[in-house]
């Protein structure tokens, strides 16, 4: 495979996670302290640094064939459950991914919180908000990292793509200091949703012993046929929530104005 | 030490599974039955795994909308 989709598809996906890691890093830092934020930051920074460090080589080890097999069927797993997220946001039955709404949700949670120092951190619940944000939206950018790095054999690529992201967002978050809400994450996730099923059926396929017809070059098929159909899917959704949402409004008289569909997703599972 | 290794476990069941369990258990039924039919049967499945996410994903979805009024 050619490594500018490579780059991309990481690329793409780590924006979308480093985005909602800034959203956290921003309340904490905004409505808290700083200092204790960066340490949280930093802290997580080096666990991130550590996984990486020790699980990415180590995968290189393992066969080629194993190794595509486990990762195809995280992958195709793990972007099963992208795509699912997103086609159920875009036809309605799960509220939007707002930054701006998770940003005040955070906001408000930090200012209700008392502060508390624990050794060299000033205020505790700066450092375990900002930790935590960018832990556990980083373990996804290295879980992207190492399994799409370690199949293609050029883990330098994935790294760079992610490093990319990183800044990228970093340094748009300093110019603006404030929630990148105009960022498109819900089409992102659900790109990001087609390109990991594509890529986790191709590698856990080859990996199970089906050999693709034309090899790599199946890709170019397989991942439109999932666009399309995921497509398919939510916009067939849309529409029989728009349909239901007409059938629930009470019936206006003749001369009125047809009701509108409420433009308004209601609200579904907690967005994520 | 219990507590702790259970809350990563639903971490990493959460982080990798999701949801849905049922998307993850379709992909493993099909990449299983991709490797028999590779290995004992020489039938070239490639088609199998894209086939059963695409069915999985629309079960998944069918599932959660079924819930909600």
């Amino acid at each position: 495979m050619n490594a500018l989709p490579l780059f991309l598809t990481v690329l793409v996906a780590c924006v979308v996670e480093a985005v909602e890691a800034l959203t956290i890093v921003l309340a904490a830092g905004l409505t808290r302290e700083w200092r204790s934020t960066f340490q949280g930051m930093a802290a997580a920074l080096v666990v991130l640094a550590a996984v990486t460090a020790g699980v990415g080589p180590a995968l290189t080890l393992i066969p080629l064939g194993a190794l595509r097999l486990v990762v195809g069927a995280l992958l195709a797993a793990f972007g099963l459950q992208w795509l699912r997220k997103a086609i159920l946001r875009f036809s309605g039955y799960k509220d939007l991914h707002d930054e701006a709404r998770a940003y005040e949700r955070e906001v408000a949670a930090a200012r209700a919180a008392t502060a508390s120092r624990r050794g060299t951190v000033r205020d505790w619940y700066a450092f375990t908000l900002s930790f935590k944000g960018v832990l556990l939206e980083g373990l996804e950018v290295v879980f992207i990292v190492i399994t799409f790095g370690d199949t293609q054999r050029d883990l330098g690529v994935a790294a760079l793509a992610a490093a990319v992201a990183v800044v990228l967002v970093t340094g748009i978050g300093i110019a603006v200091r404030a929630p990148l809400a105009r960022v498109p994450e819900n089409t992102m996730k659900f790109a990001v949703g087609i390109m990991l099923t594509s890529f986790g059926t191709f590698w856990g396929a080859e990996g199970a012993g089906a050999r693709w017809p034309g090899g790599d070059a199946a890709l170019l098929v397989l991942v439109p046929v999932i666009g399309l159909v995921s497509a398919g899917y939510a916009v067939a959704m849309r529409r029989s929530r728009q349909s239901a949402d007409a059938g629930r409004l009470p019936s206006a008289p003749p001369s009125a104005p047809p009701p509108a569909v409420p433009a308004a997703a209601p609200p579904g599972e907690a967005a994520r | 030490m219990r507590a702790r290794l259970r809350s990563f476990g639903a971490f990493a069941y959460d982080f990798v599974i999701g949801d849905d369990w049922r998307g993850a258990a379709v992909i493993a039924v099909a990449l299983g039955v991709t490797a028999v039919l590779a290995h004992s049967q020489r039938i070239n499945a490639w088609w199998l795994l894209p086939a059963c996410a695409i069915a999985a994903l629309g079960w998944s979805l069918r599932r959660a909308t079924d819930r909600k009024p």
